[in-house]
């Protein structure tokens, strides 16, 4: 499975692990819905870390579509939330 | 559902609007790989102004690096004057500028980040843009209008994908940049009135000028003293030489205090 880190690249990843990435990104939602700066942080880092390291660099000229897609790094909260509306933060 | 798989339909829907616009899925390639060309100029003109900006606050961290320095300096020729109170006044500047410089230091790092983000960001877009024009040769010769769609749709959902992202890199950078601009604008203000950098700019330096005061009055002094020496006839030699010596120090800081009285004084002319 593809999946894309937002301004790092993509990564392809075992099915398997799509469970882990799961997990950790309920956390992520929660927190969002929550608004909880503190939790939000920790675990957007968290799902980044797991998916850098059960993932393979795609490499640069490869062209697919990703099943999932994080959001980056530095992201903020509210950042999060406008990535999850239509028409919100994804530009085109 | 979780944020992972929302965030990619939400990309994938702005792909499928994309391509239901296009008549000929074909056309889609072409006109998509303008817009690949339009937006790596784009990126590589961004990666510039983050560099132009990244450059600036360095400019600006090593002026007030040189501030700090004059600043010690001056609270060490206060005290060797005695002047505690010019001292405290000097530190606390300099404790002003340091909290500047700190913040500069964090906005340097965040830039730094920026640019090379966008750098890596570009030289993907490139190695993608480049596969793709192969890739859309290949299906425009290969296969007629029906059969290229289903391989259209999929280059073309991975391209705008990719796009997507870039473009949003680009904003963020973007939106930095400016904040960093006019951050950099409130400094060169700060430093143009010397409400900064004192110690650096035109208008009279206050420390300097007391300091050079101080440094003129202790010379005088210091003069006069040897000369009610040597007028009191060569009795003790040895005790003139002695503190002489200690004169010498302090006849040493006025004359270190002019030399840096002129930096301002030249600056100004």
């Amino acid at each position: 499975m593809i999946i894309r880190i937002m301004g790092e690249g993509q990564l392809r990843l075992d099915s398997s692990a799509v469970d882990e990435l799961n997990k950790l990104d309920s956390d992520l939602e929660k927190a969002v819905e929550a608004s909880d700066q503190a939790a939000f942080s920790s675990a957007l880092q968290a799902l980044l870390a797991k998916a850098r390291a059960m993932g393979v660099a795609l490499p640069p000229d490869a062209i697919e579509p990703s099943e999932l897609i994080l959001p980056p790094e530095d992201a903020t909260i509210d950042e999060v939330r406008d990535l999850l509306t239509d028409g919100g933060l994804i530009p085109g | 559902m979780g944020v992972m798989k929302r965030v990619s339909l939400i990309f994938r829907a702005k792909a499928n609007k994309q391509l239901d616009k296009m008549e000929d899925p074909r056309e889609t390639l072409d006109y998509s790989y303008q817009t690949q060309l339009e937006l790596l100029q784009k990126v590589r003109r961004g990666v510039a102004d983050v560099a132009t900006s990244r450059k600036r606050v360095e400019l600006q961290m090593n002026q007030l690096q040189q501030t700090t320095g004059k600043l010690d300096r001056q609270a060490r020729d206060s005290l060797a004057a005695g002047r505690e109170d010019l001292a405290r006044e000097a530190l606390s500047r300099k404790a002003g500028v340091q909290s500047q410089l700190t913040d500069l230091q964090t906005q340097y790092s965040s830039l730094q980040g920026e640019e090379e983000k966008l750098t890596a960001a570009s030289s993907r877009l490139q190695a993608k843009v480049d596969a793709f024009r192969v890739r859309k040769e290949t299906i425009k010769a290969t296969y007629t209008a029906a059969e290229a769609t289903t391989r259209i749709n999929e280059t073309f959902t991975g391209i705008s994908e990719e796009m997507s992202d870039v473009g949003l890199a680009i904003q963020r950078a973007e939106d930095k940049t400016e904040q960093m601009k006019a951050r950099a604008g409130a400094i060169d203000e700060l430093m143009a009135t010397g409400a900064l950098t004192d110690a650096l700019g035109p208008p009279p330096d206050d420390i300097q000028a007391e300091l050079d005061r101080v440094g003129a009055t202790h010379g005088i002094d210091d003069e006069l003293e040897r000369m009610k020496a040597e007028l009191a006839g060569g009795s003790a030699p040895k005790e003139i030489t002695g503190s002489g010596g200690q004169a010498d120090s302090s006849v040493g800081q006025p004359s270190g205090t002019s030399f840096q009285k002129e930096q301002p004084g030249s600056g100004g002319a």
